[in-house]
């Protein structure tokens, strides 16, 4: 049988219709573009090839040896490297032809030791502006091993948040020593030593008691006001609330 | 030219444009070939192959660990994240941020972002002695496992890796801010430069050779806590073990990867 010639005609048409439509999806188009493997592949490779500008604490260690073991061991010692130094991975491949920058200016470490309310309790903290201005903090503290020069004798060097809460409130007068009982250690290695904290609700009925002498301190019922409760389960000791 | 000329000029035509494209595909070949041998062989100058302990993406699944009450604010991890990923220094551009939270003892809730650029601590709007609590919470994309934001892409240009990181895919994504608008964590920003979606990668560049996100490393309280989920003993999973956990929207059901103790209810 004989195809009619429209016909075979319109077969190679169709034929290279399909052929073209075949020859864009399968060759023309990169697969990437189709297959979520590749793409995604393609994808984790480029991530991977992103230059690494911090190089890790380890890696200062094999040529700094000498003040990466003085930090270990001092205050400072969960602090990284570069943490106040900058990324410094260019340097670590090439220590001679790039230098590292150092954060020698006053205005650096109050990044971190500022007072600020939002910061945890027992948190070093100083007051920028009070705190022996002008010079650099270099000057007198090693940065990569910050030992406090003199043991604090205030509290509030390192409770200022405490220290700063008390200091507005009814018990402003009160010294730390009044309730707590502290070591001489604490002010040095302060979680070696803990101070003692009141323990009953007698501590504050001392002053707070009908009987009790301070007549400036407002008397309460010992027997009944707050229960059987300590009291500062209700009140804050370095804020204490009562009369609003 | 008649018909029949045309024609037979076309049946030529086209296998000539098909062996080209033959010839051409050997070069994307190899370029197809070595993205699917996947992760492994990165910047390695030297070919080294699945042997010398390749990376295998199925044996990870990273997390991020956040204690809330060692975090000082000083924001290193901040500052640290924008130099090792090029996000532009604007206080308005994030891949990681600061939040501060005060709550006041009228009960009023004010969060902020602190901002990178203010050297040293700033003052704040409230009095000391108006202030109920008060303390940071960094933030980060969630790397959730169950990702909002790759189910609205309209590409597919966004996607979680075997190791549980979300990526972006910036060649193939359009910009379309979908995903932006679909993080409930608003982790996602558009990048001014490149016009794509940008977020954390966990600093999947460097997690994937040993190292720390750039984030972790710098943090000097040890605040930030990474790991990897699917082993018995890193980090994370004793941070998780020591510590009641919570994470960001719970009720959302993202299964987020980013685990915080001592977290304040009013978190959101
Ligand atoms: C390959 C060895 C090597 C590595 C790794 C290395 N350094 Fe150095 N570094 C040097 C040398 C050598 C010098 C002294 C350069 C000079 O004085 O000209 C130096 C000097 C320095 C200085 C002093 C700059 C100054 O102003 O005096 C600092 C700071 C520093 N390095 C920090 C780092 C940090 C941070 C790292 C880790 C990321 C690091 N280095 C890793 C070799 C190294
Ligand atoms: C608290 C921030 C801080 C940290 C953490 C820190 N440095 Fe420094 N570093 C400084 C400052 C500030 C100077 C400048 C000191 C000066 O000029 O007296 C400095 C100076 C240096 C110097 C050159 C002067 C010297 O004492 O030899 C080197 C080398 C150095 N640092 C390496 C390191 C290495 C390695 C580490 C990590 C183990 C590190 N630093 C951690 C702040 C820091
Ligand atoms: C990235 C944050 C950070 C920076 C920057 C930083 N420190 Fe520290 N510093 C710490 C941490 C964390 C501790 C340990 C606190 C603790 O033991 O609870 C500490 C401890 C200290 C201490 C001891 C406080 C104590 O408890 O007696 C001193 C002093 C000190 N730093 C001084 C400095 C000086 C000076 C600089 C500037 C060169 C500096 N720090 C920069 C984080 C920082
Ligand atoms: C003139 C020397 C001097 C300078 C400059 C100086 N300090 Fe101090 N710093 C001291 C002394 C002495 C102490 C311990 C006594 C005290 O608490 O005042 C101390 C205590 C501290 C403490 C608290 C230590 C603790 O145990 O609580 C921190 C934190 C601190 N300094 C950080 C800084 C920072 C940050 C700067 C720079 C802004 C700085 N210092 C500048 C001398 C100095
Ligand atoms: C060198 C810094 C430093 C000095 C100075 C210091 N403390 Fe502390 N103190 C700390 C740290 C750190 C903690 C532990 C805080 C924590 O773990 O949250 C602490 C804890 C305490 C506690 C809590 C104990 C407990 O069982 O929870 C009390 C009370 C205390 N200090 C009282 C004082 C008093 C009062 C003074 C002044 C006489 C003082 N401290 C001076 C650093 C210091
Ligand atoms: C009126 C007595 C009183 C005074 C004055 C006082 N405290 Fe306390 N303090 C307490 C009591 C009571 C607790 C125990 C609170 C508790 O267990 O919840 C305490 C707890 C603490 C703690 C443990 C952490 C916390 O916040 O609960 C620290 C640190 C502390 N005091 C430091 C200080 C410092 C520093 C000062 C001086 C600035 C000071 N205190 C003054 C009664 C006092
Ligand atoms: C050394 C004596 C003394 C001790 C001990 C003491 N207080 Fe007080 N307290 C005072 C004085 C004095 C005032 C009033 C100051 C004023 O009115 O300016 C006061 C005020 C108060 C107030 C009222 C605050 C207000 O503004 O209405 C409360 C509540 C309070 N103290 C609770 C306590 C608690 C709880 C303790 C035990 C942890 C305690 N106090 C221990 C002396 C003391
Ligand atoms: C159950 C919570 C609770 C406990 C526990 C508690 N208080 Fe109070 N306290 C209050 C409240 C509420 C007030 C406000 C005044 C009132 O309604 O009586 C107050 C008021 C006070 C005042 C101010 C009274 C005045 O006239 O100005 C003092 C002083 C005081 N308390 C001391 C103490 C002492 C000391 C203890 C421990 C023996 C204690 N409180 C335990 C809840 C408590």
């Amino acid at each position: 049988m004989r195809i009619p010639e429209q016909i075979q005609r319109l077969a190679i048409v169709t034929a290279v219709i399909i052929g073209g439509v075949l020859l864009v999806r399968f060759v023309l188009i990169p697969r990437s573009l189709i297959s979520d493997d590749l793409h995604r592949a393609s994808t984790v490779q480029r991530e991977l090839a992103k230059p690494i500008k911090f190089a890790g604490s380890t890696a200062c260690q094999d040529c700094h040896e000498d003040v990466s073991s003085r930090v270990r061991k001092g205050y400072h010692k969960n602090l990284s490297c570069e943490g106040c130094h900058g990324p410094e991975a260019r340097h670590a491949e090439n220590p001679m032809e790039v230098k590292p920058f150092a954060p020698r200016d006053r205005k650096f470490c109050p990044l971190c030791h500022g007072y600020d309310p939002s910061r945890p309790t027992g948190f070093p903290q100083i007051n920028p502006t009070a705190h022996n201005p002008i010079k650099p903090c270099i000057t007198c503290h090693n940065p990569h091993d910050p030992v406090p020069l003199t043991a604090p004798q205030e509290c509030s060097a390192c409770h200022a948040q405490i220290q700063r809460t008390k200091a507005v409130s009814s018990h402003a007068l009160l010294q730390c020593t009044t309730c707590h009982s502290v070591p001489a250690q604490h002010k040095k290695t302060p979680r070696s030593a803990w101070p003692s904290k009141p323990d009953t609700r007698a501590f504050c009925g001392g002053c707070h008691g009908k009987e009790a002498t301070p007549k400036d301190a407002p008397k309460i019922d010992m027997s009944t006001h707050g229960g059987r409760f300590l009291c500062w389960q209700c009140h804050y000791p370095h804020l204490p609330e009562g009369r609003g | 030219m008649n018909k029949r000329q045309f024609l037979k000029g076309l049946i030529l035509f086209f296998p000539a444009g098909g062996l080209t494209g033959v010839l051409a595909s050997p070069v994307r070949g190899k370029e197809t070939s070595g993205a699917d041998k996947g992760t492994e062989a990165s910047g390695a100058k030297t070919t080294q192959p699945q042997s010398t302990g390749a990376y295998d993406p199925e044996r990870h699944n990273y997390g991020m660990g956040i204690e809330i009450d060692k975090c000082i604010g000083c924001s290193r991890c901040v500052e640290a994240c924008k130099a090792e990923n090029n996000v532009p220094q604007e206080p308005f551009f994030f891949r990681t941020w600061i939040e501060r939270y005060v709550i006041t003892k009228d009960r009023e809730v004010t969060v902020e972002s602190i901002n990178v650029k203010s050297r040293g601590t700033r003052e704040l709007a409230q009095d000391d002695r108006e202030i109920l609590r008060s303390f940071f919470v960094p933030k980060l994309c969630n790397q959730c496992a169950h990702p909002p934001c790759v189910q609205v892409c309209p590409v597919g240009a966004t996607f979680s890796t075997k190791d549980g990181v979300v990526l972006v895919d910036a060649n193939r994504c359009i910009g379309c801010r979908y995903c932006v608008q679909a993080c409930p964590y608003a982790a996602r920003y558009l990048h001014p430069e490149t016009k794509t979606a940008d977020k954390c990668t966990f600093c999947y560049h460097r997690v994937v050779k040993g190292l720390l996100p750039a984030c972790v490393e710098v943090c000097p309280t040890q605040a930030r806590v990474f790991g990897d989920l699917k082993s018995k003993a890193s980090r994370l999973v004793r941070l998780m073990r020591m510590n009641k956990i919570h994470v960001l929207k719970p009720s959302l059901n993202t299964d987020p990867k980013v685990y915080y103790a001592q977290l304040d209810g009013e978190v959101r």
